[in-house]
């Protein structure tokens, strides 16, 4: 993925407010990695049901990370998921690494 | 305008509240992780706007909206970009913003609630102004419930409560046969006691120290007896 996460939504809400946007992401630190642990034990476990509803949660982590493309084929794989396809698992994964490491340097 | 955030994730609630604090008439009253706890808070809460998220576990924003009793005014925040609010078909179902929100889109919104608020506030106005004798509203339960005079029968103080039989309803409503006296024209009830007041024309017989209305006897004090005497019809 070309795609490269950043803070200009963020940023945006915030009107430069450093307090919340210090806030923030101290949210999206905590939240993200369970949930992507979350989606991984679904994912083993092949329920792919469930797997799907954390999908959706980490899709809107996406959009606020500014990942356009990710945002989209999380959609996508979403929707796959639901019918237990899983052929977007790898490219997703890549995102999700892209995001776990962009969340570590901003920590 | 009070307002409440249902959503399950910490980030959501944090991009909405953040923007609520962009409107100076919105004030965000709490904030909830799952919709049982906002339920919860309804019960001995007031609000006038939730914020509600459609996909959380175990009570979808959905299911929420078909439980609540008298819900307010709702906004839906989804991740699905494709969503047809209009499926819901309720009325207090006023828009839905779709995650994450933009701050153009939210300002856009908040617009619309800031005129429908002024709308709905204009209209109970004129309504107050047109026919104000007709009619009181009573709040009961975060509702206002509009009595028609000529459908009130009697009204009777109990203790910090007064309690108002129409034809085929009671109500409860916190409240003093001073305030509500004040309210109803004189020249249709009439107090005969000092924990009842009545509708005039809504007596059926007189006996004695009682007043008959439907099946209520209903005492007549011995001060306000020359009052009630004076203005009947007596042939």
């Amino acid at each position: 993925m070309s795609e490269v996460p950043n803070l200009d939504y963020i940023k945006e809400i915030s009107g430069g407010n450093e307090d919340f946007e210090k806030k923030f992401l101290n949210i999206i630190q905590t939240e993200f990695p369970k949930e992507k642990q979350e989606y991984i034990t679904f994912l083993e476990s092949d329920n792919l049901e469930e797997s799907a509803k954390v999908v959706h949660k980490i899709k809107h982590k996406l959009g606020i990370l500014g990942l356009t493309g990710g945002y989209k084929l999380a959609i996508q794989y979403e929707e796959d998921l639901k019918y237990g396809n899983t052929k977007l698992k790898d490219e997703f994964h890549e995102i999700l690494e892209s995001v776990e490491g962009f969340i570590l340097k901003i920590a | 305008m009070k307002c409440i955030i249902v959503d399950d994730e910490g980030s959501a609630r944090a991009i909405i509240k953040e923007l609520c604090n962009t409107i100076p008439e919105m004030e965000v009253v709490a904030e909830f992780p799952n919709a049982l706890e906002a339920l919860k808070f309804l019960k001995n809460n007031q609000v006038d706007l939730i914020f509600l998220d459609i996909h959380m576990p175990k009570l979808t924003g959905v299911d929420f909206v078909e439980t609540v009793a008298n819900p307010p005014k709702i906004v839906f925040t989804t991740s699905d970009t494709d969503f047809a609010i209009e499926a819901y078909g309720y009325d207090f179902i006023l828009d839905y913003l779709v995650k994450p929100i933009s701050a153009e889109r939210f300002h856009k919104c908040a617009k619309k609630i800031h005129n429908l608020f002024q709308k709905e506030n204009s209209n109970l106005e004129k309504e107050g102004t047109l026919d104000e004798e007709d009619h009181l509203y009573i709040n009961i339960d975060r509702r206002l419930i509009k009595l028609k005079f000529h459908d009130i029968q009697l009204i009777e103080a109990q203790g910090d409560y007064i309690e108002i039989q129409t034809r085929d309803k009671r109500y409860r409503v916190h409240s003093t046969l001073k305030k509500i006296k004040e309210k109803l024209p004189d020249s249709k009830f009439l107090q005969i006691h000092r924990s009842y007041i009545i509708n005039f024309s809504q007596i059926v017989d007189i006996q004695d120290n009682s007043v008959l209305i439907e099946r209520n006897v209903i005492p007549i004090s011995r001060s306000n007896r020359p009052e009630l005497m004076q203005r009947l019809n007596l042939l």
